[in-house]
């Protein structure tokens, strides 16, 4: 417990360094809120362009804005979108869960397969199994994300209509209880695998080099020596020895992850916050935008302590006091 | 043994370094097979592929999917190339300043390098296009932006593990200066798997470039792949051609790239292949 | 009795790029039992592939048994299946290996590794399981074995983790336990209780043990019987007072005469002009703590450290790893910062010195480094990794290259070596070029940090002689930082004998051996492996024969 606080104690400044970097950033843009407004509206006049200005506080120096952003960020209160004509955190909330589930769900996927072919592959050294395995690794880990999705739509949804081409649900049937979490599911299968390929390819290969060099270490002989099985050697020797990189792995990656899933969810159309990002940043909506970068850093944060948490279980090394 | 009989033994090297030099030869002469401007309307829309006279069909405002494909070959490998050499750059620079001397300046840039994990990395670099308007440069500074944290992780690890080595020990109860310690002792010693990184990162640099140009963030003078990609996504019922070739293009040089790396990788550290 | 083992025409095939077809070839061993073998060689001799051999645990395909038969009670270890060997492994032949850090997996617990033993080999519920261990713990003398059973490897000293193996080794009462260098890695008083350790063991079980080592100290302490090889091929073989004593072969007689004789040289004359005087030297480190931690751990590496160097003397410092010798040496040559106390070259004091006021000073004192390997940058030419010093320091090319094989020469290496790489030498002549590298800025102090503890014992003898030369024909004074006494006994004029950062006791050579003050220079001595053994009668013995 005492470690979670102080992890998340550290994350603090981090997190504080993100949100000054980007607001800084974010003032480089040409142009704000209020031209994209003013420029959408057709004709505004100067005076009601100051006036809406002076309305959501941008008429003050920068240090100021940034103070009051600061500030709020603390409270918990990240502001008004004035494009969407509601309060930040609200729009974030409700697109947060379905951001979450494709991460969860890809995190899964990725990590669960990566390790599993990769053990398989480990294990056949140099069969057909590994060199299958290897090969589908190497075109899956070259393939664009976008491209997979545009693929797999092409041949699961408009040719062989096993899954919908888009959205995470179907409004129009008014689905209820069980039938829209298996409803959900469905839309959730395309885009998950498409998320997940490239990272699975990534695990795969990790877990497979990692288990090689794991069964070259001197404990392997020892465990040998002993009369120990193969089979207990590999699955609980070598396997928990092997699983720390790709764990170390999976951490680093959830950020990468995050920004994959803008991709898939503009291929998709899933109601995510990559495409609310997107949508803000071509909306000039700073105040979302801060919003949503402050919201993935957090849960980038928030996944790295369940991993660290996990390693320390794996590797009696890691001290966690 | 040489470098290149080291580098031969792995066949799926060769094969990516054939694949390399294909599309290398379509970029160059690009030009030379499709004069027109690729955005320009070449003939019917929507032809399938080998019909009137388009190889590999043509999109909706008639646009020639190969002659894109064999521009966009350009686009890839010097946004590709370019990024990498910026990142690498700063990579290099950053992670030895770091990885010697430790203290606040490795503190720093660890923080930097946390950050920069903890910031979703595409999403940052559709911030940094944006913000700077959509161009070649604008793409390269933003793939090198969000890419050189893992050069400087890595080179700072090099030197750190180095700089303790009893030769670079040598060198400093001989007197000699930092810099040329630095350039003339360690760097040598830590480009092997700079060069190896650095290939990936083209790679990678590719697919970023590919993804920006697919959300529209693509240098609009230019063909790219990730363009063609982008546009014909509407057409996925109708034209599934548009789409489908400029995508194996990007996969065919990704995979050509890392088979190029591991090969290198192979040749640069062969006890690692050993163990294999 | 019947033989244990009976090894006859072992042939070991290494793949088919090697320097040579076999690492062992045309052996013929046999081990009785209640009996200690020592197989005794330098590096490359094919002494571990043997053990491999015997356990079947050669590096397969790469590496195999091409030829011959390992005999056990019957059996042909060479021949039998894998499940088989499975069977006897860890049961009726069991192995204990050099580094016991690597050799124990480091996420599993003593008791888990321990009770894989049991739950392998036979049915036994698991409390009895424990309680074995628990008694197998207590057996090898660990201290609160109940503790042990739940730590991990990490938790453990060097000594304990060996004694742990040992206890694994021992689980089933094997009738052959196979030892591969089981102290090398281990500090010279652990080391000693170890070898206690495994012959009380040995004996009380009456196991026979195939041990190998490249330590004729080690030999002498523990042998019945010694086997000596060299290049794959066995050179000589007897009881260990034939062996050692009366060796045939004229390998083993130039490996013997090698080993330094623990009575210290004549004593030379000491100089009354003092080159170097290190007073009240105060190092720390400080590990973990930082923003968020506690407290710290601090390490005095140097604590209090004083002495001074004659002209052409060689001082000695001498201690087990941890006791800050390293860092002592290297605060003299200014690698590392000391917070206090004073480094008096001449008249100047080197400590406070900013880099740039330290080069001037830099090339009159000079290192030599341990690792042959590590200490020459391995992308620059042998030519001018010599010559960049003299150049440093204003030499013309001409005149710089004209010195490096001059010094070359002295160091006793070919012209020719001035265009090659480091990778193309031996450790020993690495060990040379790193020589001539500290002498090419004339220096008038060398300190050598254990010089030759990564060399073979050949080697070695052949090193030392070289920095004994080379001290008087240059008039050089030396810091030889080492934790072999029997090297010191023959390099230094005086000894200073450092534990946890003091210098615990300091004096003539041949007072410190005859007549130790302190407990601890006791203990040191006491721990020498073979210290009865190649005292200077023997020697002479040997070296007639």
């Amino acid at each position: 417990m005492r470690y979670v606080v102080k992890r998340l104690l550290q994350a603090i400044p981090i997190v504080l360094a993100i949100v000054v970097l980007n607001f800084f950033l974010l003032q480089l843009a040409e142009g704000d809120a209020v031209d994209v407004l003013a420029g959408e509206a057709g004709s505004a006049t100067p005076e009601y362009m100051a006036e809406l200005r002076a309305k959501f506080g941008l008429d003050k120096p920068l240090p100021v804005q940034l103070a009051v952003y600061l500030k709020n960020v603390v409270m918990f209160d990240l502001g008004y979108s004035f494009r969407h004509d509601m309060p930040v955190s609200q729009l974030i909330l409700d697109r947060l869960v379905p951001t979450l589930l494709l991460m969860v769900a890809t995190i899964t996927l990725a990590v669960g397969f990566g390790i599993l072919l990769g053990l398989v592959a480990a294990m056949g050294l140099n069969t057909w199994r590994d060199t299958a395995i290897s090969i589908f690794a190497l075109i899956t880990y070259a393939t664009p994300l976008f491209w997979v999705g545009l693929m797999l739509i092409v041949v699961f949804s408009l040719n062989l209509r096993w899954f919908p081409t888009s959205g995470m649900e179907n409004f129009a049937m008014f689905y209820e209880g069980w039938d829209r979490v298996k409803d959900i599911a469905h839309h959730l299968v395309l885009p998950t695998v498409t998320l997940s390929l490239f990272y699975l390819a990534l695990y795969t290969r990790l877990m497979r080099a990692s288990m090689l060099e794991q069964a070259g270490q001197d404990y392997v002989t020892t465990a040998r020596a002993k009369g120990v099985t193969e089979n207990r050697i590999m699955f609980v020797h070598v396997l928990r020895n092997a699983l720390l990189p790709v764990v170390t792995m999976a951490g680093v990656q959830v950020g990468a992850l995050i920004g994959g899933s803008v991709i898939v969810e503009s291929v998709f159309a899933w109601p995510g916050l990559g495409m609310l990002a997107f949508e803000a940043l071509f909306s000039r909506d700073l105040n979302l935008l801060l919003g949503i970068f402050l919201l993935s850093a957090l849960l980038v944060v928030a996944v790295n302590l369940v991993v660290d948490i996990i390693y320390s279980s794996l590797d009696p090394r890691i001290e966690v006091n | 043994m040489t470098f290149w009989k080291l580098f031969a033994r792995n066949r799926g090297a060769v094969v990516g370094l054939g694949i390399l030099v294909l599309i290398a030869v379509m970029a160059a002469t690009a030009s030379l097979f499709f004069p027109a401007d690729p955005f320009s309307l070449a003939g019917k829309p929507m032809s399938p592929p080998g019909e009137n006279g388009f190889l590999l069909g043509s999109d909706s405002l008639g646009r020639d999917v190969a002659a894109g494909i064999a521009h966009g070959a350009k686009t890839s490998l010097l946004i590709g190339l370019l990024a990498t050499l910026v990142a690498v750059g700063i990579g290099i620079v950053m992670g030895a300043l770091a990885g010697y001397y430790g203290g606040p300046i490795d503190n720093l840039l660890m923080r930097v390098t946390e950050m920069f994990q903890t910031i979703p990395s595409f999403i940052f670099a559709i911030l940094l296009v944006a913000i700077m308007k959509p161009s070649i440069e604008s793409i390269v500074i933003a793939i090198a932006v969000v890419s050189w944290p893992a050069v400087a992780r890595l080179v700072r690890g090099e030197f750190l593990s180095l700089r303790n080595r009893e030769f670079v020990q040598a060198c400093h109860t001989l007197g000699m200066s930092d810099v040329r310690i630095m350039l003339g002792e360690i760097l040598p010693n830590c480009l092997s798997p700079v060069i190896v990184i650095g290939s990936l990162m083209v790679a990678t640099a590719i697919l970023i470039e590919s993804g920006l140009a697919f959300l529209g963030l693509g240098d609009p003078n230019i063909m790219s792949w990730g363009f063609q990609i982008g546009a014909g996504r509407t057409l996925l019922r109708s034209a599934w051609w548009v789409c489908t070739f400029p995508g194996i293009a990007i996969l065919l040089t990704v995979l050509a790239i890392n088979l190029v790396g591991e090969g290198i990788n192979d040749a640069l550290n062969p006890r690692l292949r050993e163990r294999t | 009795m019947t033989r244990l083992l009976d090894i006859t025409d072992l042939h070991v095939a290494l793949p088919p790029e090697s320097q040579r077809p076999y690492a062992v070839e045309a052996l013929n061993l046999h081990l009785e039992p209640n009996e200690i073998l020592c197989v005794v060689g330098e590096s490359g001799s094919g002494k571990s592939l043997t053990a491999r051999a015997v356990m079947g645990l050669l590096p397969k395909p790469r590496v195999r048994i091409a030829k011959g038969s390992v005999n056990f009670l019957g059996e042909d270890l060479a021949k039998v299946s894998e499940e088989r060997l499975r069977a006897i492994r860890g049961s009726q032949i069991s192995m204990i290996f050099q580094e016991p850090m690597t050799a124990l997996n480091p996420v599993m617990t003593i008791g888990t590794q321990i009770d894989e033993v049991f739950r392998f080999h036979e049915k036994m519920p698991g409390r009895e399981r424990r309680a074995r261990a628990l008694q197998l713990l207590t057996d090898v003398q660990l201290p609160d074995p109940e503790q042990t059973l739940k730590a991990y490897p990490h938790e453990l000293s060097g000594g304990q983790r060996q004694r742990a193996m040992i206890a694994m080794a021992l689980a089933l009462d094997p009738k052959i336990l196979i030892a591969d260098e089981p102290t090398t890695a281990l500090d010279v008083t652990t080391q000693a209780q170890v070898l206690k350790l495994i012959k009380q063991m040995q004996a009380s079980h009456g196991t026979g043990v195939l041990f190998i080592t490249h330590d004729f100290g080690v030999v002498a302490d523990i042998a019945d019987r010694v086997a000596v090889m060299q290049n794959g091929l066995l050179v000589e073989t007897g009881t260990t007072d034939q062996v050692l004593r009366r060796p045939e072969h004229p390998y083993t007689k130039a490996l013997i005469g090698a080993v330094p004789d623990l009575v210290p040289r004549a004593a030379r004359p000491r100089s009354g002009a003092t080159v170097l005087r290190v007073k009240n030297l105060q190092k720390t480190y400080r590990s973990g703590g930082g923003l968020f931690g506690g407290k710290g751990r601090v390490v005095h590496a140097a604590n209090d450290v004083t002495f001074d160097l004659a002209r052409g003397e060689t001082l000695g410092i001498v201690g087990e790893s941890g006791s800050g010798k390293s860092t002592v040496a290297r605060c003299i040559v200014r690698l590392n910062d000391a917070e206090a106390g004073e480094i008096l070259l001449g008249d100047t004091d080197l400590r406070p010195l900013g880099r740039a006021a330290m080069r001037p000073h830099r090339s009159k004192i000079q290192m030599v480094f341990q690792d042959p390997f590590a200490s020459l940058n391995p992308r620059t030419r042998i030519g001018k990794i010599i010559a960049q010093g003299p150049m440093m320091y204003g030499a013309s090319a001409d005149e710089a290259k004209r010195k490096t094989n001059e010094l070359l020469e002295i160091v006793g290496l070919d012209a020719r070596a001035y265009d090659r790489f480091p990778h193309e030498f031996s450790g020993g002549q690495r060990q040379r070029i790193g020589i001539a590298r500290a002498l090419a800025l004339e220096p008038q102090i060398l300190v050598a940090d254990e010089p030759v503890s990564a060399l073979d014992v050949s080697i070695q003898a052949q090193i030392l002689r070289l920095l004994d030369e080379i001290r008087d024909r240059m008039n050089l004074s030396m810091v030889f930082i080492t934790h072999d006494l029997r090297v010191a006994a023959q390099v230094c004029d005086r000894i200073a004998v450092m534990q946890r950062g003091k210098v615990v006791e300091i004096g003539p050579t041949a007072t410190m051996f005859s007549d130790p003050k302190q407990p601890y220079t006791q203990e040191l001595l006491a721990a020498v492996p073979g210290k009865d053994w190649f005292s200077a009668e023997d020697m002479a013995r040997v070296h007639a024969t």
